[in-house]
């Protein structure tokens, strides 16, 4: 039985600069990281020291309060720094590289036939688990819990997104044993869901799972959209979600026995260039992508999409779930109201309000830096959230709430159903210029302190 | 614009030289991201912003103001010239008709935006935060509602009292319970009845002309009332001849009284004309064809809402219509359009009962909102013996409304997701 959902509010983010589909090799870099600050709330407990040697797929920390869940090295090398911040907290963890990979192996003689808790063990012990986030509160999975079911976003919406279609292609195999064994960790179902008409082999020929699909702009990709329209979560329910990307590798290391997070990174963005699909490795820097492939000088260099993406500079690392990266023009300079600035015509320029003529060109590719146009202000327009919120929730008043942090009032309106990543269209189009995701990130922890 | 960018660089330098100096940052702050967006980047969140902000969003509100602001003018000009008997037909003397109504509307507005921004720049420097945009519309609301002859000192005096009372105490721009030019007019109303209502206040310099006897009534009759005043009145003289049917007096007091109610209503200016907006009245509101100028650009870029605009006409007309049904008197029998058209109903729908801060926020609240402010104005102002203009006092308890209305639209949605819960 499939679902299949039509959602209307969104707004799809055209920009200039898609990567073109052309797949080619990034070089391999010398260092890899592993930042335990993609793990929103996980406390690193370090298992290697500098300088001992690791494989691909070997435990680099484990999470301080779950000692099962290892976070693994995505190459062979040399532990060769541990860099930490403010209160010895570790910001990254260095592994310098050797020259080919040599690869812890797993045991998959019998995946096809593990239970529950073996396949949990499994994910675990193969550093897969980070892979598989909770919702609520958008952060990695406990083990401990029973999810009612298990949502795979089949494509991202994503602006200037990598195309699932294309990156997944040929991968049918990999995204087959992937669901088998994510199939185990729930009593629910697995769902899988798709945008276009007729999406890549990949996805349309994975069986045991139900295949659904959901039309409409942005945010109709984020895995939260669908759930809330599929199987909405109430207070106390779990959900899992994977992301589709990550499910192929650990669809891979369950059939191999190693642990090969590949990654096909798209380099994107209107300052960017050679935009293509980049081969590489979780973990590696963003120079190993990004080298020799701008335009200019002034740049942000984003790892991940412009709307929830890092900020990142050239010798910093691509962050754990990113398959994307994003360069486009700075900024930072003052526009005189009446040309480029708040009282100007702009043709052109990128915005969602009727205010700016740009509204009537559906259709065209704006380019965009990354000035905030204006300062942050008391709300005051109201009813703009709703029109790229397609959830039954009241975004700015669960806003409000989290502002205040107002535990009872986020609970009553639907704290549970929604992640940071859903508010990012609300934050883009904000006239008052409001960090919506941040207050609802700071919401959910809250939230996971005081109730979870 | 390198020059003006070096002007301000070394304000700011200068200001910041020495801790006394920092505490005016607001003022060189507000003026300087007037004049340039500033050079901020986004640091955390989505790293590209809509090019929409809060200033441009209120000078659209400003723009669309325009035809209501320029009709105002030409028409004070008009009636000031009509009560000294030479005003000629309505093209006649344009341009002084302009002039003159420019002498007694700029100043009006002059002191409402000098008084209002000098508040906001003390509570600015005061809290250490920039100026909030919120004034550069009620700045130039107030003038809009207020009688073309109030003093310029009463202005001063409701404006501090709007931005004080009304907004800052809340919190500042954003945060205020009720419309502040309403809370600024409705200051004034309660304050100063007479310089608010009556005859002697609508048209410019009319009590000077009064008092020196050059005010030509004309054939028409001119007393310097609106419309509405007029209507009211009729309507109390029909009261009165009915108390005085019903005490048994003769036929002839009664007649008397009747006939005499008749004689204002026809002083009631035609459909036609209280559209256009050539009728005495507040200085931007009589001319609905100006606000609806106005409601059709901000409908355009989509900064007004067209839930509140449309359910505040529908609720006016369905108290108009039940009204017109009853009947029983020459302002109920006013036709149940041109009762809208007259007075500040359609400014109000245009310009006050949709700013989205004292409006309900929720799309379903918009509606009961709306029709609540609508239906509650007309009914007050016809209805009412001692007003007879309602539409700011609706509109200021469908302010006081909007938080409920909005608390049991986002009821109805909390239960919703409970009841889900229990069926799952």
């Amino acid at each position: 039985m499939s679902k299949s959902i039509k959602i209307r509010k969104g707004l799809d983010v055209n920009l200039i600069g898609e990567a073109d589909k052309v797949i080619a090799d990034a070089q391999r870099s010398q260092f890899y990281a592993i930042k335990p600050a993609d793990f929103h709330n996980t406390v690193p407990k370090m298992v290697v020291k500098v300088g001992e040697k690791v494989k691909a797929g070997s435990p680099v920390f484990k999470d301080k309060y779950n000692m099962d869940v290892n976070f693994v090295s995505p190459v062979s090398g040399t532990i060769s720094d541990i860099v930490r911040g403010e209160k010895r907290r570790i910001l990254s963890v260095l592994i310098e590289a050797d020259a080919t990979d040599e690869y812890e192996t797993f045991d998959v003689s019998n995946v096809g036939s593990l239970d529950t808790a073996g396949a949990k063990a499994f994910l675990m012990n193969a550093g897969l688990w980070p892979f598989i986030k909770m919702r609520p509160l958008d952060i990695i999975a406990k083990p401990e819990d029973t999810p009612k079911a298990i949502f795979i976003s089949g494509f991202d919406s994503n602006p200037l997104a990598p195309d699932y279609d294309f990156t997944l292609h040929g991968k049918g195999k990999e995204m087959q044993a992937g669901i088998d064994i994510l199939s185990k960790l729930t009593t629910g179902k697995v769902h899988l869901t798709t945008r276009s008409a007729n999406p890549d082999d990949a996805l349309k020929g994975v069986t045991g799972c139900q295949q659904n699909k959901i039309t409409g702009p942005h945010p109709s990709g984020n895995v939260g959209v669908q759930i809330h329209h599929i199987d909405p979560i109430n207070k106390g329910e779990v959900v899992w979600v994977v992301n589709a990307q990550d499910v192929a590798i650990i669809g891979a290391t369950a059939l191999t026995g190693k642990y090969v997070p590949k990654r096909l990174i798209a380099l994107t963005g209107e300052t960017a260039k050679n935009r293509k699909y980049y081969r590489t490795l979780i973990g590696t820097t963003v120079k190993s992508v990004v080298d020799n492939n701008i335009e200019g000088e002034n740049n942000r260099i984003i790892s991940g999409n412009v709307l929830t993406g890092e900020k990142v500079e050239m010798d910093d690392y691509i962050g754990f779930y990113h398959s994307q990266i994003t360069v486009i023009p700075e900024g930072n300079e003052y526009k005189f109201f009446l040309t480029k600035g708040w009282l100007g015509l702009g043709f052109g320029r990128f915005s969602a309000s009727h205010a700016y003529p740009s509204w009537m060109s559906k259709s065209k590719k704006f380019n965009v830096d990354t000035n905030l146009n204006g300062e942050e202000r008391s709300y005051v327009v109201t009813e703009q959230y709703e029109k790229v919120f397609p959830f039954d929730i009241y975004p700015v008043q669960l806003v409000k709430a989290a502002i205040t942090n107002d535990i009872d009032n986020m609970e009553k309106l639907g704290i549970y159903e929604v992640a940071p990543e859903d508010f990012a269209l609300c934050e883009l189009i904000c006239t008052s210029k409001v960090q919506s995701q941040e207050h609802i990130r700071t919401g959910l922890d809250l939230i996971q302190k005081e109730c979870m | 614009m390198k020059f003006l960018r070096n002007i301000f660089d070394n304000a700011h330098a200068k200001l910041n030289k020495s801790e006394k100096t920092k505490k005016f940052f607001p003022l060189v702050d507000s003026l300087d991201t007037l004049v340039f967006t500033p050079n901020h980047t986004t640091q955390k969140g989505a790293h590209i912003r809509d090019a929409i902000d809060l200033k441009r969003t209120m000078m659209f509100v400003i723009l669309a103001m325009i035809p209501c602001l320029l009709f105002g003018i030409y028409n004070a000009g008009h009636w000031h010239y009509h009560a000294l008997g030479e005003a000629g037909g309505y093209m006649d003397n344009f341009m002084s008709k302009l002039g003159m109504g420019a002498w007694y509307v700029i100043p009006i507005i002059a002191v409402s935006y000098a008084v209002g921004l000098g508040v906001e720049f003390i509570f600015a420097i005061k809290n250490g935060h920039a100026v909030q945009e919120g004034f550069l519309v009620s700045g130039m609301l107030i003038p809009l509602i207020m009688p073309v002859d109030v003093p310029l000192w009463m202005v001063a005096v409701a404006t501090i009292f709007a931005v004080v009372i009304g907004k800052e105490v809340f919190g500042g721009t954003g945060m205020n319970i009720i419309n502040v030019a309403l809370t600024a007019r409705a200051f004034l109303f309660f304050a100063h009845p007479t310089s608010m209502t009556g005859d002697n206040t609508w048209v410019a310099g009319i009590k000077e002309m009064k008092e020196s006897g050059t005010l030509v009534p004309g054939p028409d009759g001119f007393s310097g009332a609106t419309s509405l005043g007029e209507l009211a009145g009729a309507k109390a003289k029909y009261a009165e001849a009915a108390i005085a049917a019903s005490k048994g007096k003769a036929e002839s007091v009664v007649n008397g009284l009747i006939e005499k109610g008749d004689a204002m209503a026809t002083k009631a200016t035609s459909m036609m004309d209280s559209f256009w907006g050539f009728e005495v009245g507040s200085v931007g509101e009589t001319s609905a064809f100006a606000a609806l100028l106005g409601a059709a650009f901000l409908l355009w870029v989509g900064i007004a809402s067209w839930k509140i605009m449309l359910s505040f006409f529908v609720g006016g007309l369905s108290i108009a219509g039940l009204l017109y049904a009853m009947g029983g008197n020459p302002f109920y029998e006013v036709d149940p359009i041109q009762q809208l058209m007259y007075g500040g109903f359609m400014f109000g729908m245009v310009f006050m009962i949709t700013d989205p801060v004292t409006a309900a926020q929720t799309g379903t609240g918009k509606f009961f909102y709306g029709f609540i402010g609508g239906a509650l104005g007309i009914l007050i102002r016809m209805a009412n013996p001692a007003y007879p203009e309602g539409v700011m006092l609706g509109i200021l308890i469908a302010n006081v409304c909007a938080p409920t209305i909005d608390h049991m639209v986002i009821r109805a949605n909390v239960k919703r997701r409970m009841k889900r819960l229990k069926t799952a």
